[in-house]
């Protein structure tokens, strides 16, 4: 990269997450180090092998949705809409108003790993008459299922609801969307394409069907006796994820744009990549490799040195096999570093909302670094000696961040991380 | 900009499996649309689809992958061999030189409906070890990377119909940033009861019964549009690889790119093409052209009065001040809407029309609507074609625009 390149900065968050309202009510769970996580009341879970999730107790319309968007949108669209409008309220950006930036240089890229999964469901109860008819009946559809298959439904809302005609996508790479959605938001500024980008993720999988194809593989957890403490992401008793939902919205806006008109900047993004382990759908080897080459190529994008990194928000899922990968791609990718860092698993608190999950992360990081405190693995109690590094047990911890990665993993193969940037670190 | 090249084509479609099946049924002008085979859509008020008939999936996917798999994913693995082999390209010693960035629209929906059906009918217990990775929308792209050991950076973008020239897109900024070769474009076989039925609730698709009356864009008796399975698989390389490489062949350069959204409304269009002519614009002006070097458009051709009223203003707006009207064709008649693979194999059909100097005729424009300064190219003709800019959208208002153009030694 050149010295002309273009910088990307957080100007504005907001968050949908479970056991919470809103970004500040969520940083305020996880400082607190509380979970989230209980037994599933959106449908009896009796027959499942999972029966906990991290459920939002959400009410579009209490958020200040009308009822139309309501009426046509699955969840995670209005999860996105409700997280978006406290980003861009957040960011001061003036949509609407004479003091709008150009909108034909606002992009909008929205991350989803499973789209409107719920709502399909249901229709599909209705249409088949509860899986009895394979030739569905049409008199029982909604309107609008159109955009239940397709998920580029919900970068329309966002494009639409603050006007932006710059380019708009969903980015849908299973559980590292909201990191990639977040990734390709700064390329578009990056690159000249905009100037400010609506960009995060949303999922809201917390839906028979996805219960029950997460059960047959065993990677949720079977702990149904202890919802509050079923997720234990690096400790030696975790068997599997919590499943979660939710949405998190970052306002991404060019450095000199954000500055003009003197706007809060949260952190600077300095790096991201992308890798695939070409290994399997699900598995993972035990060695990190890929996800080692995606922390060090994020981290030379932003030229940072491995020793400036002070946290890492970790995938951290809970599954036996995660946390042993990522704990040796951290290793292998920061050097001797690695024994001095902070590394914590919000996941542990909010569950795994799949795609979505990415851009929470990277708004727990954003605040981490802002605000000098790293968030907490809650649950851990029991060392893996395989998980040798400091994951902040159980309580947050007063720190000074200047370089902060939040990484992430999926299905398919795909290891993303982002690198954040405290405003005053000096660039060399 | 680095002009990246085509190397390699893959198409799965309709028209047929392979770039020369395909590209002689367009030229012939064979319709491949026709009644829908594998299940009775009659509640449907649809009768037509654009099927693959002639794709056998044992020819190109392992029966271990392929239980694991939708067929969506199939014509994906199938295309994406087919671009490699069309390419010559064989993996790099460096696993992360290639990426994966394709687009999706609906997942895998014939697997998927099966899981569901099972879950509500019988239980939990009956939803298979598979469905967790055979319906979302990574799946093709995660299988091709392990299959064929890609470990570059990947990406999935979901722009419904605009979704293939968007994932050129992304593949450029990929590029830019160092990884030198990228598999593009994408597939779709959402002809399925579940799939076509949330199809039908966008409102836009013909209810006729004959292949002639219905998917007919730009013609006075328009109607909306039929569906269709498949879509292609291109292989993009940064010139110098190619070049070290000893690429075989170069279809062609990708030399801009422009996408912008409506965002106006939430199914209807812009009652303007405003920001339709603008991603058109910003295409052009990516590839440092003007209106005058573009010796044809590969429309989106909806088929909707409305839609291809607004795509020819969007059309007339940037080029009308021309000399002469250009010419302007929508080859996805022949095919069906194959959502975001309609748009890859819209680049394909560019490409191959740059290659022989043919623009591929618009099926049943009978009666075209009154279009200034615009050459409605209704049956295939012979004429020169050298730079192609070929648009998409996408329903709830995405705007993509290609340039494409020869590929010059020493050019770019």
């Amino acid at each position: 990269m050149n010295a002309t390149r273009r910088r990307v900065v957080i100007t504005g968050i907001g968050v949908v997450a479970p056991g919470s309202m809103g970004r500040e009510g969520f940083w305020d769970m996880l400082t607190a180090g509380r979970t989230a996580t209980r037994r599933i009341t959106f449908f009896d879970p009796s027959r499942f092998r999972s029966q906990v999730a991290a459920e939002v107790d959400f009410d579009g319309r209490a958020q200040g949705l009308t009822a139309h968007e309501v009426f046509r949108n699955d969840r995670f669209v209005q999860m996105a809409m409700v997280a978006a409008d406290e980003a861009v309220a957040d960011s001061g950006l003036a949509f609407g108003t004479g003091d709008a930036p150009d909108p034909d240089r606002v992009g909008v890229t929205l991350g989803s790993a499973v789209g409107a999964t719920m709502r399909l469901e249901q229709e599909y109860v209705a249409v088949s008459d509860a899986g009895t008819h394979w030739l569905v009946d049409p008199r029982y559809a909604s309107q609008f299922l159109h955009q239940a298959l397709v998920p580029s439904c919900g970068a329309t809302e966002l494009a639409v609801r603050f006007g932006a005609h710059g380019p708009a996508t969903v980015v849908s790479t299973g559980c590292t969307s909201g990191i990639d959605a977040v990734g390709y938001g700064s390329q578009l500024i990056e690159d000249g394409d905009a100037d400010v980008v609506i960009s995060g993720a949303s999922d809201a999988p917390i839906s028979p069907i996805s219960m029950a194809c997460f059960d047959t593989i065993r990677a949720t957890t079977g702990n149904n006796a202890d919802p509050e403490h079923a997720a234990k992401p690096f400790d030696a008793r975790r068997d599997g994820f919590v499943m979660g939902e939710g949405s998190a919205v970052l306002v991404l806006e060019e450095l000199e744009h954000a500055r003009r008109r003197g706007a809060e900047v949260y952190c600077e993004i300095s790096g991201y990549a992308n890798r695939c382990n070409a290994f399997h759908m699900t598995g993972l080897r035990p060695d990190g490799v890929e996800m080692a080459e995606a922390i060090r190529l994020a981290l030379d994008q932003g030229r940072i040195d491995a020793d400036e990194v002070g946290y890492v928000n970790a995938h951290g899922s809970g599954t036996k096999q995660n946390d042993r990968h990522e704990t040796a791609a951290v290793k292998r990718s920061l050097g001797p570093t690695a024994q001095r860092i902070s590394m914590s698993s919000i996941k542990s608190m909010v569950g795994h909302s799949l795609g979505a999950i990415g851009s929470i992360e990277i708004a727990a990081t954003a605040l981490a670094v802002q605000r000098g405190v790293v968030p907490p693995t809650a649950n851990y109690e029991v060392p893996d000696p395989e998980c040798d590094l400091d994951y902040v047990p159980n309580t947050a911890r007063e720190q000074k961040v200047d370089v902060a990665l939040s990484v992430g993993s999926g299905f398919g193969g795909f290891q993303s991380a982002i690198v954040l940037a405290h405003p005053s670190r000096r660039t060399p | 900009m680095t002009g990246l090249l085509v190397t390699g084509i893959g198409v799965v479609a309709p028209t047929g499996v392979g770039v020369e099946a395909h590209w002689s049924s367009l030229v012939r002008g064979e319709p491949a649309i026709g009644p829908i085979e594998g299940f009775d859509p009659a509640r449907y008020g649809v009768t037509l689809a654009g099927q693959v008939r002639d794709f056998d999936p044992e020819a190109h996917v392992a029966p271990q992958l392929k239980v694991q798999t939708d067929r969506w994913t199939w014509m994906s693995l199938a295309a994406a061999t087919l671009a490699a082999q069309d390419a010559g390209y064989e993996a790099p010693e460096d696993a992360y030189a290639t990426s994966v960035f394709l687009a999706a629209g609906s997942g895998g929906n014939e697997f998927s409906q099966h899981e569901i059906q099972g879950l509500w009918a019988k239980g939990p217990k009956s939803v298979g070890a598979y469905q967790s990775i055979a319906w979302f929308y990574a799946a093709s792209t995660g299988q091709i990377s392990i299959r064929d050991s890609y470990k570059g950076p990947s990406g999935v973008v979901v722009s419904e119909g605009a979704g293939g020239l968007d994932s050129i897109g992304w593949a450029r900024r990929v590029v830019r940033r160092g990884t030198p070769a990228v598999l593009v474009g994408g597939t779709e076989a959402g002809v399925t009861p579940y799939g076509l039925l949330c199809q039908v609730t966008s409102g836009r698709l013909s209810t006729a019964t004959a292949p002639e009356d219905a998917y007919k864009p730009f013609d006075r008796r328009a109607n909306g549009h039929v569906v269709g399975e498949g879509g292609a698989i291109l292989l993009l390389e940064e010139p110098g690889a190619a070049r070290a490489r000893g690429a075989r062949q170069v279809w062609g350069e990708v030399a801009g790119y422009g996408a912008t959204h409506d965002a106006h409304h939430h199914e209807a269009p812009a009652p303007d093409a405003t920001q339709y002519a603008r991603a058109i614009r910003l295409s052009l002006a990516d590839a440092g052209l003007t209106p005058d070097d573009v010796d044809l458009v590969v429309a989106d051709g909806a088929g909707v009065p409305e839609l291809d009223a607004l795509e020819l203003a969007a059309i007339g707006d940037v080029f009308g001040g021309r000399t002469t009207p250009v010419p302007v064709t929508a080859p996805s008649s022949w095919s069906g809407r194959l959502m975001a693979g309609g748009s890859a194999l819209n680049v394909a059909t560019a490409l191959l029309a740059m290659r022989d100097g043919i623009m591929p005729g618009t099926a049943h424009l009978d009666d075209p609507v009154e279009a200034p300064g615009v050459d409605l190219v209704q049956h295939s003709r012979a004429q020169r074609v050298e730079t192609v800019v070929v648009l998409a959208r996408g329903y709830g208002g995405f705007n993509s625009s290609l340039v494409l153009r020869p590929h010059r030694e020493g050019t770019s």
